[in-house]
């Protein structure tokens, strides 16, 4: 039989503000533990949630640019359970009315077609605090510096059917929280986290199989391949004749399976009421007005404008849009080198791959837009070629200074004086009789061996198109 | 100094009569000889003492306003920083704030000297102050009854004349029915008009703190140092907090608009006495030229049930906080998370307590919400209309406070029904979050019957003026226990 996996993703973006959503304390990651709560994240007796403005507002942005429903009212609600790192014995959150309703996202397929992700609700919440299981003997320690850190929770519909299309989808929410500015992504410090429903059903068929939802899913690596496993783990146990429960799963990524996660999780009955200490939330039409106008340029719309501004192809305007710094590095780099196909080229290719080695994102480029761009324009007005280029740029990222620093000290600046490549031609056809005869009987190819010679005796210096010209006519004379 | 308003304390004072040093120590003695009341669970001797001397360093710079060296105690709900703050209750025991509440911080800026914490109903639950893990708090009036809950301690405390006011917490009649039954002047603010902030919550949507004292003018007094907008507390209004004292005049008896719910006068169970007692007190109000008119507020019968499906849902998760774990009561070697859980719980938190966390959490249930927490809903805001459509006709509602007189201790302890049934005039008010006050207007076997009026939203001031204008008319507010009762 022929199946086909059915993914839903719930992802929680950690949401930039300084304070928390519903006190005054900082969110900054890695203080020591327990220094950045106050009484209201600690679940203190009498205190009282006030909710951060600009948590609402980081929230609308995304619904705006999900081209979702921003709920003009929408309700917190208390999540009751008890756990030792959930001070108040419930999380604020919301249920039945979120602050962002249905909307939608488009992701790129591997197939170069597009394919639009539901979006069903985006929710805001406060994040728990950690437990600490190491260093206490038989005991638990609790850190709340990260409980009341402001989360949005973004649902998405059951519509993505592999893996691949949920890291697609991951990774385009990923880059657009970046861009709107509302998370900082870092995935190790657990700013933005996955969990994936998944389920499995005979291609054709439309209701859902039981799914089972996955945890722990904390790289887009590990969201592929726990998803990969699941899927296959479902299929072999419904092919053998068993039954997929309903039921979370952790994700190991040291052997690379999920492991039901026995216990209570499904027993909880979470006693979901609106909270009495917050008024529902009301969002005006002026305010979403006003976030609007604050709205940075989308991805998508940023490449649209690549390709009709800069005449990328849609292909190289997706790549170097994929992120919001990459889109800003490009740009700096076109707008010093004024040519944006080289620029593409070169931020797609030669930087991409030295950034890819040393593992680095392109924020920590240790080559900034506007070198790159000196560097670029002494290919452009052929100073140097593009092969002299590519050692250039090693020299660069190496530390040695700019371009025209490098290209002085190191004499690679290009021969374009045409009695000097006049010279070498002659030179370089009058120590190959034999070749030039060959070439003179008819076999043209040997050309290439020609410029070849010329090149190196100009230790790669020589305008690569006038060896091309001289040669001809000398040869051809 | 004993029995006297705070209005006449602050006008000795302001003459130098005395000093809030002299005053503070009287009060702290008068505690000390009354303490078989068990009005108080904490005395601040030192602190208090400090504050009055604070507050006659004031008066003699010339800064001092009506509250200045004036002692009043706090309810044990109000956190106060660096005092232990229990909630009548083992769970908090050890519990001491690193923070004030609102009101204690408005009322100390104010220059009222805190003496101490008074006992109440275990979190807030009861109507006898028989809840309470320090015991029951007796009725100055008679001692063998109890003085109404569960701002049990603050009412007794002011009835015994040991402080002219206190503050309280009403969340079904919490301040109103012992106020009632301790024959004193008692205030629950509209919704929103005191802010929450730092008041250990027992039904975040019902509940609001409120002052207590012998007069209406004195809670005119006490109120506006107590109201006014709080950014910590999202329900809290941003409404003009007016000077309800200088406003008492304002509203005269004459041409005041009466409703009389007749859902109220004809209640099953009602003592005879405080009827007769009532309808006594709304005669005199007609004397002075109020206009008492029959209203009916249908739905009346519902408040109880509502009342007791809301307040412990939102209680049972009010309280979740209180795990043992942070801190509060902990059970000694827990074997696990659990056994944490369960033992701190199941040894903090006593009989009634632990019966509303059960309703509460079945009322929220899986299955069970629908039926009850949202039809709860549903019927508050049918209450709550009712009211709105008697406003259009009235300006203030009338009525018993407490359908009986104080009984006696132990008497309904084993009948939380019963019991339940005493709030059954007050609840009303919490779940429409309206204003209400409970003043003496007769007695009823020598014990003191209250009369409860009810006002429209942040309609305090005509409430506080409707009050005094009744009790420059009569002197049931002037009545004090005799000190061998």
């Amino acid at each position: 039989m022929e199946w086909e996996a059915v993914i839903g993703l719930e992802l929680h973006a950690q949401l930039a503000t300084n304070t928390k959503i519903f006190s005054g304390a900082s969110t900054a990651y890695g203080a020591e533990a327990n220094t950045q709560a106050c009484a209201v994240d600690l679940g203190m007796p009498g205190v009282l949630p006030v909710l951060n403005e600009k948590a609402v507002r980081y929230a609308v942005r995304l619904g705006l640019a999900l081209d979702a429903q921003v709920a003009g009212r929408s309700v917190f609600a208390r999540k009751n359970y008890f756990y030792p790192d959930l001070p108040k014995g419930y999380q604020i959150s919301q249920y039945e009315i979120p602050v962002v309703g249905p909307g939608h996202l488009d992701i790129d397929l591997d197939d170069g077609s597009r394919k639009r992700i539901g979006v069903t609700r985006a929710h805001l919440e406060e994040d728990a605090g950690k437990s600490l299981h190491d260093g206490f003997g038989t005991m638990s320690g609790i850190d709340l510096n990260r409980a009341g850190t402001p989360l949005l929770e973004i649902v998405s519909e059951p519509d993505l059917r592999s893996a691949r299309e949920a890291v697609a989808y991951m990774k385009k929410m990923h880059s657009l929280v970046r861009y709107l500015g509302i998370c900082d992504g870092n995935m190790q410090e657990g700013s933005f986290r996955c969990d994936a429903n998944v389920s499995v059903r005979p291609v054709g068929q439309s209701e859902f199989g039981t799914r089972s939802e996955l945890k722990n899913l904390n790289s887009f690596r590990f969201v592929e391949r726990a998803i990969n496993f699941e899927i296959e783990r479902q299929i072999e146990l419904i092919e053998e004749g068993g039954a997929v429960i309903q039921e979370t799963r952790l994700f190991d990524p040291d052997r690379g399976e999920t492991r039901s996660m026995r216990g209570k999780e499904a027993a909880n009955d979470y006693r979901y009421f609106p909270d009495p200490d917050l008024l529902p939330l009301e969002i005006t039409p002026a305010l979403i007005d006003q976030v609007r106008e604050e709205l940075p340029e989308l991805p998508d719309a940023r490449r649209s404008r690549f390709v009709t501004d800069y005449g990328l192809p849609d292909y190289d305007a997706g790549v170097v849009t994929a992120s919001r710094e990459m889109a800003d590095y490009f740009e700096a780099v076109v707008s010093g080198c004024g040519d944006a196909k080289l620029a593409a080229n070169w931020v797609m290719g030669e930087l991409a791959g030295a950034l890819n080695r040393a593992g680095l994102d392109i924020a920590d480029s240790p080559v900034s837009a506007e070198t790159l761009a000196g560097l670029l324009r002494r290919i452009s007005d052929e100073t140097i070629s593009g092969k002299i280029a590519k050692e250039v740029f090693e020299a660069i990222w190496a530390g040695e200074g700019d371009a025209d620093a490098i290209i002085e000290a190191r004499g690679l600046k290009q021969v374009t004086d045409s009695s000097a490549i006049e010279a070498m031609v002659d030179e370089v056809i009058a120590a190959n009789p034999e070749q030039l005869e060959q070439y003179r009987a008819g076999k043209t190819k040997l050309m290439g061996f020609f410029v070849g010679q010329v090149m190196k005796a100009s230790a790669g210096k020589a305008n690569p198109q006038q060896v091309n010209q001289i040669l001809k006519q000398r040869l051809d004379g | 100094m004993h029995n006297r308003t705070i209005a006449e304390l602050a006008d000795a004072m302001a003459r130098g009569e005395c000093s809030s040093v002299e005053l503070t120590e009287s009060a702290l003695a008068a505690i000390d000889s009354a303490s078989d009341l068990n009005a108080f669970v904490t005395v601040t001797p030192e602190s208090a003492l400090a504050q009055a001397r604070a507050a006659d360093d004031a008066r003699r710079r010339g800064e001092a306003g009506a509250l200045t060296g004036v002692p009043i105690a706090h309810k044990d709900i109000f956190c106060t920083a660096g005092v232990r703050t229990s909630c009548g209750s083992r769970m908090l025991d050890n519990f001491v704030p690193p923070y004030d509440a609102f009101v204690v911080e408005k009322l100390r800026r104010a220059g009222a000297v805190m003496v101490g914490k008074t006992n109440m109903d275990e979190f807030a639950m009861g109507s006898s102050n028989e809840t309470s893990w320090y015991g029951p708090v007796r009725n100055p009036w008679s001692k063998d009854t109890v003085p109404g809950g569960s701002s049990g301690g603050s009412a007794a405390a002011v009835a015994a004349g040991l402080v002219p006011a206190t503050t309280g917490t009403d969340t079904g009649g919490s301040i109103r029915q012992p106020a009632a039954l301790t024959g004193i002047s008692g205030l629950k603010p509209t919704y929103g008009r005191v802010s929450r902030y730092g008041m250990i919550a027992f039904a975040s949507s019902l509940d609001q703190a409120g002052p207590m004292a012998a007069t209406a003018e004195d809670l005119s007094i006490m109120l506006t140092a107590m109201a006014g907008f709080d950014r910590r507390d999202s329900t809290c209004a941003d409404e003009p907090v007016t000077d309800y004292r200088a406003a008492l005049g304002n509203h005269s008896l004459k041409g005041l608009r009466v409703g009389l719910p007749r859902e109220y006068f004809n209640a099953e169970g009602m003592d005879a006495g405080v009827a007769t007692a009532v309808q006594q007190a709304i005669e005199a109000l007609r004397e002075a030229g109020a206009e008492p008119r029959e209203i009916s507020l249908p739905n009346s019968g519902l408040a109880v049930p509502v009342y007791y499906v809301i307040a412990p849902a939102e209680a049972s998760s009010n309280l979740s906080r209180f795990d043992g774990v942070r801190y509060g009561h902990r059970c000694a070697e827990p074997r696990d998370l659990e056994d944490l859980y369960k033992r701190s719980r199941g040894e903090g938190f006593g009989e009634e307590v632990k019966r509303r966390i059960m309703v509460g959490t079945y009322a929220l249930s899986a299955g069970y919400y629908d039926a009850y927490y949202l039809k709860a809903q549903q019927v508050r805001r049918m209450i709550r209309d009712d009211f709105a459509r008697a406003f259009e006709q009235v300006d203030v509602i009338a009525g018993p406070t407490a359908p009986s007189v104080a009984f006696a201790i132990g008497e309904k302890a084993d009948d939380p029904v019963q019991m339940y049934l005493s709030d059954i005039f007050t609840i009303a008010v919490n779940l429409a979050g309206l204003p209400a006050l409970s003043i003496p207007a007769g007695q009823s076997d020598g014990l003191p019957v209250g009369m409860q009026l009810i006002g429209n939203h942040f309609d305090e001031a005509r409430l506080l003026g409707a009050a005094h204008g009744f009790q420059q008319l009569t002197d049931w507010h002037k009545q004090r226990p005799s000190p061998e009762a």
